[in-house]
């Protein structure tokens, strides 16, 4: 519903915009066809197809080596595809490099500053060098502003702190006012109260701005995204909505109780239970009590039911631990599958309409099985059921 | 383009490097021209010249060194690549740049020749009557001027060049200083060759042997086109390494 929204409003934008441009397609601000990178035999970027609308804030998830920085540095230019066809804001990047090149803001992983420079020198080179029209001073102000660096423009960038310098390169990337902002880990090495303050304002510029962010933090892009694409060994191995992939992770339909009582009898009540449709032990112990793992059908919510049927048994429960996903659950997950197998992944499209989306489908029920299993799996690692 | 040039040349008076160049240039400068002609008794600015070729040898690579090989050292080469200019307009705002810096200092190094003209009027006033042309001849010593110019552009386009492809700037001056001083020198191993083709060949390719018309008096249009095609080979080679780094 809400890409439709969004759709919609990008429309009338258009419409008011450019009335004679009504009937052509909206262009996407960036389209990725079966873009493939070679470094000699080794191959960065396989088959990456990707579209990102007007508006948007998409993460760019995945461990180290994925291929993030790689696309981006073909996305800006910097680099060049081995295969495939890059267009920004319906520019493609081989035909008009230049023209291209001007509607992005970019800020590699490392800034690119220019340390003798003081950071007035250092914007007002990124103005010239964009060649802006914009009035400059007006301009620079403002950005310093939005950034918050006013304080420190007539300083050397040589003595400013890392989290400055930063905010710096994020200024530079900010100048011109480009249409797409490009940002590549742009948190790393920040203290926390910084990494917020730069969320905070990676999510202001989502107002106005196509943004792409990468980064391996995964709370970093579920508090910031509006779409997460999960990338391993330069392939897409899932493109979600974040609304989506926050329903997999809160998708409470286990738990882990702790209840003192006989554990046959327990379990017997447990699996007669309505709305259970799984149940078991696990080997877990704690005095008197066991853990069990329940699954409720899904929608039902059994904990009000449980606990009221274990107090009329007289049973107590000392525990109740929902098995919510965490984003590294399904990142680790996903990953893992992916080096797996062999044969292309199929990664999900992005529909938007369906109202249960295709990750949760394909990946999600394993997903809550995987990570019971798996913590089951760390708390068998300290007992020792014959008490040897 | 001319971002990259005002930021470039703002940045040699930023760093001290500008400054010692600029100082030892015409430190260098004004030695050679005193010993070469007020302190040898002579009016011929030709040896001048011929010695501060290899001056501009150590000289050159001082503001070569750090054009491409200090952007890549700091990755600040991803913000010129990613920003609307060419390549071929990263390089040569960066060529120019350095150009500037350095005709400029050569400019004001003619200063040296003052003294030279200075002495001349006198012995020229003790002179009752002129059989012959007393000082320094005007035409030969701009065409000196012009020739070591272009001769310096050409050196700045192959230091340009070795910046391009490493990321130290030590070895960048080393290697531009050595080239340098083969690309002169090889002329002087001609009195150790008896091979006429040899000797004719490597005097072609010298850039010191091509300086002699220039010293003689005469504007050498073929010398001037071989410096600028040295320029313009290396500063295209620039280019495709940029091209290349980037289709690789």
């Amino acid at each position: 519903m809400s890409a439709f929204i969004r759709i919609s409003r990008t429309s009338l934008k258009n419409h008011i915009r450019r009335p004679r441009a009504v009937t052509e397609r909206i262009p996407s601000m960036i389209q990725i066809e079966h873009l493939v990178k070679n470094y000699g035999a080794c191959c960065a970027v396989d088959d990456i197809s990707l579209t990102v609308n007007e508006g948007e804030i998409v993460g760019f998830l995945g461990p180290n080596g994925a291929g993030k920085s790689t696309t981006m540095n073909i996305l800006t230019g910097y680099l060049s595809s081995t295969a495939g066809r890059v267009s920004i804001a319906g520019i493609d990047v081989l035909a008009d490099p230049l023209g291209a090149k001007r509607q992005i803001g970019y800020l590699p992983e490392q800034p690119p500053l220019y340390l003798d420079m003081t950071v007035e020198e250092y914007l007002r080179f990124h103005y010239d060098l964009k060649g802006c029209t914009l009035p400059r001073d007006a301009h620079l102000a403002e950005i310093c502003e939005v950034v918050r660096i006013g304080d420190v423009r007539r300083r050397v960038i040589r003595n400013l702190s890392k989290g400055y310098r930063q905010r710096v390169g994020i200024a530079g990337a900010l100048v011109g006012n480009p249409k797409v902002i490009i940002f590549d880990e742009p948190t790393v090495g920040l203290d926390p109260k910084q990494i917020i303050e730069i969320r905070n304002l990676i999510r202001s510029l989502g107002k106005s701005h196509t943004v792409i962010l990468s980064t391996h933090i995964l709370q970093e892009v579920q508090a910031v995204c509006d779409r997460i694409v999960i990338i391993n060994k330069g392939r897409i191995v899932a493109d979600e909505k974040t609304e989506n992939i926050t329903r997999v992770i809160e998708n409470n339909r286990r738990h882990n109780a702790k209840i003192c009582g006989p554990q046959a009898q327990v379990l017997s009540m447990l699996r007669d239970m309505q709305g259970v449709v799984y149940c078991e032990a696990l080997a877990e112990r704690d005095g008197d009590s066991c853990t069990y793992l329940i699954e409720s059908a899904p929608g039902v919510d059994i904990r009000k039911k449980l606990f009221f049927s274990l107090a009329e048994r007289g049973w107590a429960m000392v525990g109740l631990e929902a098995l919510g996903l965490s984003l590294e659950d399904i990142f680790i997950t996903v990953v893992d599958r992916t080096d797996e197998s062999a044969e292309p992944p199929r990664y999900t499209r992005r529909t938007g309409r369906k109202t249960r989306s295709a990750l949760e489908s394909q990946v999600g029920a394993d997903l809550v099985t995987d990570a019971a299993r798996r913590r089951a799996e760390q708390a068998t690692d300290g007992f020792d059921p014959d008490g040897e | 383009m001319f971002a990259i040039y005002k930021k470039e040349l703002k940045s040699f008076f930023i760093n001290p490097i500008g400054y010692i160049y600029v100082g030892v240039f015409l430190a260098v400068a004004a030695l050679i021209c005193t010993y070469t002609t007020v302190g040898s008794a002579s009016y011929n600015v030709g040896t001048y010249f011929s010695i501060m070729m290899f001056a501009l040898g150590v000289l050159i690579p001082l503001l070569t060194m750090r054009l491409f090989a200090e952007e890549r050292k700091l990755r600040t080469e991803q913000l010129l690549l990613t920003a609307p200019v060419t390549i071929t307009g990263m390089v040569m705002g960066k060529f120019l740049a350095a150009l500037t810096v350095y005709a400029s200092t050569l400019l004001v190094s003619c200063i040296n020749f003052i003294p030279i003209y200075v002495i001349a009027g006198i012995e020229r006033g003790n002179q009752s009557y002129e059989y012959y042309h007393i000082g320094p001849v005007t035409a030969e010593l701009i065409g000196c001027v012009v020739g070591i110019l272009l001769l310096g552009a050409a050196f700045i386009a192959l230091g340009t060049f070795i910046s391009a492809l490493t990321e130290n700037q030590l070895a960048a001056a080393v290697l531009t200083i050595s080239v340098i001083l083969v690309m002169v020198g090889i002329s002087l191993l001609n009195s150790f060759i008896n091979l006429y083709w040899l000797r004719a060949i490597l005097s072609w390719i010298s850039v010191y042997s091509r300086f002699g018309n220039f010293q003689n008096g005469l504007f050498d249009f073929a010398a001037v086109l071989y410096y600028l095609s040295i320029a313009f080979v290396f500063l295209f080679l620039t280019v495709r390494v940029y091209e290349k780094r980037r289709w690789s």
